[in-house]
C-alpha cells in the first residue's frame, strides 16, 4: 500500500502534565536508516516503545510493515526487533541460553535456535563469554547480546534506542556494520542517538525532536544547509581591503556577510560551493585584494541543531571516542 | 561482521491464527519459559537450600512444639492429625516466593524483550507456574520423607496417597496463580512480598490447619469450614488415613468435592485475570 515501512502520523503520548510526545510525525522508506536525533527527554524512547507495540499511545495512529501498532500488535511484533536504551536480557542465564531461548521464543526449533546462538556469538565476538551469565557481562559485552538477541529471527524493521551509547569506538564500529548490513539485506532501521555523527554516519534521513515535536526533518546534508548551508571564508592580508572585500561578497554570495577586521576575515553562506568559491576568488583576484586563506566551511548537524532548539543535544556529554566530524572544502 | 543478518535463518513467522497453532504456540513458548525458570534454579542454587529447608523445619517445630498435649476430636494421634496440615501450609508457602519472584520478573528489562516478541502472551505464567509445580514436588517429596521419620503415615494404601498429593500440587497451581496475579498488581519485588504475610497469616490461623474447627466457637468454625485451605487439609487427612475428619457438617462431607473444586475456581478466576493484565502492563 505503502512505501513507508514506519508512519506515525499525529501521535501523542502525556505522562501527567507532560508531554513526550505531541503531534509526532514520521514517515521511513522501507529499507533505509532513519535517525532520530534529540536531547534528554526529548521524546525518543516514547516513539520507539510505542511503534514497538509496548506503550499505548492518546492520539495519532501508527503503522509498523504495514499494520496498525494499535490494533495488530502482534502482526508487527512478528516482524520486528527491538534493542532498548537498556538491555534487556536475562542476567542470570548465560548469553548463549538467551540467545537460545530468544531463538526458541521467535519460533526456531531447538536445533535451530542453537545454531543461531552459535553464529551470532561468534559474530558478536562473544564466545568467550558464552557460558557466562549475562549479569556479568560488561556494559559493552550486554549491549552486543542485547543487539544479538533482537537479530534471532532477522526483523524487517529494527528499532534500535541509543545502540551505542557508552560503547568504546571499535564495538561503536561493529555496532554500525552490523546496521548496515542488516539495511543491505533490505531491513528498515528507526535509530535514536544523542551523537550527531552517529546520525550523520548512519542515517539516510533525521528527524530532530525535541519536547516531543519534530523540529526539522530530512537528509543530513539538508539539516546541515537549513542553518545557512554552507560558508565561504576568506582572511585578507591586509586589513584596509576589508570593505571592498565585504562588497563582493555581498555581490557574489546568497546570505549577509560577517566581518571580523581583528582576524580580517569575511565570511557569508553561500547557495552553489563551488561557483560560489570560484567566483569569489575571481572578483578577488580581479580587484587585486591580496588573500592569505580561503576556503569553504560546511555547517555541523551540531549547528543545525543548535540553530534549530538553541540547545545542544548532547548535552549529557560527549561519547566516549567520537571525534566530531569537522568536513573540510 | 558484516554477515550479521544472513545467514539459514528462514523468514520471520506469521503469528499464529487459528485456535489449534495458538495453543500449540501456547505449549511450547510456555515449555521454553519452564526451561528458563528451571535454569535460574540450577544457575543460584542457594534457592533450593529454602526449598528443603522450609518443610523440614515446618514439620519439625510444629510436629514437636505443639505435638503434645493437643486434642484430636474422635482421638488419634496428633502430630499424625498435624501433618496433612503442614503440607498445605507448605504449599500455600509458595505464594510469597511466587509473587516476588514474578515481581522480580517483571521489574527486569528482560520482559521488554518478551513483549516485543510474537510469542505467546501467557508463556511468561504459564512458565512459572509450571516450574512452581516442579519446585512443589520437590517440596511435597521432602515433607514426605520427613514425615514418616517422625511416625506419620498413610494408612489406606498408595493409592489414595497419591491422590491426595496430587490434591496438594493441585492447590499449589491455584496459589501460584494467585500470586502471579498479585505481582502484576504490584509489580515491585520488595512490596508485595510485604502484602502478601498478612494475607497468608489468617489465612492458616482461620482453618482447621492446627485445630479442628469442632473445637473453635460456632461462627469461627464455621467459616474455617470453608475456607479453601480446609477443605485441601480435610481431603488429604481423609485420603491418608489420618485422624480428625471433623463433624457432620456439609463441607466436612464434601471434602474431596471441595478440594477439587475450590482450586478449580480460583485457576479459573485468576489465570485468565493474570493473563489479560500482563497484556496491558505498562501498555
Ligand atoms: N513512565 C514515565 N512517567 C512519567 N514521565 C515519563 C515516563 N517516561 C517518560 N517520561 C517523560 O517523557 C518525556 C520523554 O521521555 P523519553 O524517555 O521518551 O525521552 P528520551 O528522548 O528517550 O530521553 P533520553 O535521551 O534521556 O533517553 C520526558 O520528559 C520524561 O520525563
Ligand atoms: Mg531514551
Amino acid at each position: 500500500m505503502t512505501a513507508f515501512e514506519v508512519r506515525a502520523e499525529g501521535l501523542g503520548k502525556r505522562y501527567g502534565p507532560t508531554r513526550a510526545l505531541d503531534s509526532f510525525d514520521l514517515a521511513v522508506p522501507t529499507g533505509t536508516v532513519h535517525g532520530l536525533l534529540g536531547p534528554n527527554g526529548a521524546g525518543k524512547t516514547t516513539a520507539v516503545r510505542i511503534l514497538a507495540t509496548l506503550l499505548r499511545f492518546d492520539a495519532g495512529r501508527a503503522t509498523v510493515a504495514g499494520f496498525d501498532v494499535a490494533r495488530q500488535p502482534d502482526e508487527v511484533r512478528a516482524r520486528i526487533g527491538l534493542t532498548g536504551q537498556y538491555a534487556a536480557v536475562d542476567e542470570t542465564l548465560s548469553g548463549r541460553q538467551n540467545l537460545e531461548m530468544f531463538g526458541r521464543l521467535s519460533g526456531l526449533g531447538g536445533r535451530a535456535a542453537r545454531r543461531r546462538a552459535t553464529e551470532l556469538l561468534g559474530q558478536f565476538g562473544l564466545d568467550g563469554a558464552a557460558n557466562r551469565s549475562a549479569g556479568g557481562y560488561s556494559g559493552g559485552m550486554r549491549r552486543r547480546l542485547d543487539l544479538a538477541a533482537s537479530l534471532v529471527r532477522p526483523p524487517r524493521v529494527l528499532f534500535l534506542d541509543e545502540p551505542t551509547t557508552g560503547l568504546d569506538p571499535r564495538s561503536r564500529n561493529q555496532v554500525w556494520d552490523i546496521v548496515r548490513a542488516l539495511v543491505a539485506d533490505g531491513a528498515t532501521v528507526l535509530l535514536t542517538t544523542q551523537y550527531l555523527e552517529e546520525a550523520d554516519q548512519l542515517a539516510d534521513r533525521i528527524s530532530m525532536i525535541d519536547a516531543g515535536r519534530v523540529v526539522a526533518e530530512g537528509t543530513p546534508d539538508e539539516l546541515k544547509s537549513m542553518i545557512d548551508g554552507d560558508r565561504i571564508e576568506v582572511v585578507v592580508r591586509d586589513a584596509a581591503d576589508l570593505p571592498r572585500a565585504e562588497g563582493i561578497f555581498a555581490r557574489i554570495c546568497a546570505g549577509k556577510p560577517e566581518c571580523d577586521p581583528e582576524l580580517r576575515r569575511i565570511s557569508a553562506p553561500v547557495a552553489d560551493r563551488v561557483a560560489g568559491l570560484i567566483g569569489v576568488v575571481q572578483a578577488l583576484r580581479d580587484a587585486g585584494i591580496a588573500v592569505e586563506d580561503i576556503g569553504l566551511r560546511r555547517a555541523t548537524l551540531d549547528e543545525a541543531f543548535l540553530h534549530l532548539t538553541g540547545r545542544r543535544p548532547e548535552e549529557a556529554g560527549e561519547p566516549v571516542g567520537a571525534v566530531r566530524k569537522v568536513v573540510p572544502a | 561482521m558484516t554477515t550479521a543478518t544472513r545467514s539459514a535463518v528462514p523468514a520471520p513467522p506469521v503469528s499464529a491464527r487459528t485456535p489449534l497453532a495458538r495453543l500449540r504456540r501456547a505449549i511450547v513458548d510456555g515449555w521454553t519459559m519452564t526451561r528458563r525458570n528451571m535454569t535460574h534454579v540450577v544457575r543460584a542454587p542457594e534457592e533450593l537450600i529454602l526449598y528443603f529447608s522450609l518443610p523440614i523445619m515446618f514439620v519439625l517445630v510444629f510436629g514437636y512444639v505443639f505435638g503434645s498435649g493437643m486434642q484430636v476430636p474422635g482421638g488419634g494421634n496428633y502430630r499424625e492429625f498435624l501433618l496433612p496440615g503442614i503440607f498445605v501450609m507448605t504449599m500455600l508457602n509458595g505464594l510469597g516466593a511466587t509473587a516476588s519472584g514474578v515481581a522480580f520478573d517483571l521489574s527486569r528489562g528482560v520482559v521488554d524483550r518478551f513483549r516485543s516478541m510474537s510469542m505467546a502472551r501467557s508463556a511468561l505464567m504459564t512458565g512459572r507456574s509450571a516450574a512452581d509445580l516442579l519446585r512443589a514436588l520437590l517440596e511435597m517429596s521432602t515433607l514426605l520423607v520427613c514425615g514418616l521419620l517422625v511416625g506419620w503415615q498413610w494408612r489406606d494404601g498408595v493409592g489414595r496417597a497419591l491422590l491426595a498429593v496430587g490434591l496438594l500440587l493441585l492447590l499449589r497451581v491455584a496459589i501460584t496463580w494467585l500470586g502471579i496475579y498479585l505481582a502484576l498488581l504490584v509489580p515491585n519485588p520488595d512490596t508485595v512480598s510485604v502484602i502478601v504475610f498478612p494475607a497468608v497469616f489468617p489465612l492458616t490461623a482461620l482453618s482447621n490447619v492446627f485445630v479442628s474447627p469442632d473445637l473453635m466457637p460456632r461462627w469461627l468454625g464455621a467459616i474455617s469450614e470453608w475456607n479453601p485451605l480446609s477443605a485441601t487439609v480435610a481431603a488429604t487427612r481423609q485420603l491418608f488415613g489420618n485422624p480428625g475428619l471433623g463433624a457432620d457438617s456439609w463441607p466436612a462431607e464434601h471434602a474431596l468435592l471441595l478440594a477439587v473444586a475450590w482450586p478449580v475456581l480460583l485457576i479459573a478466576t485468576f489465570a485468565p485475570l493474570a493473563v489479560r493484565r500482563y497484556q496491558r502492563l505498562s501498555r
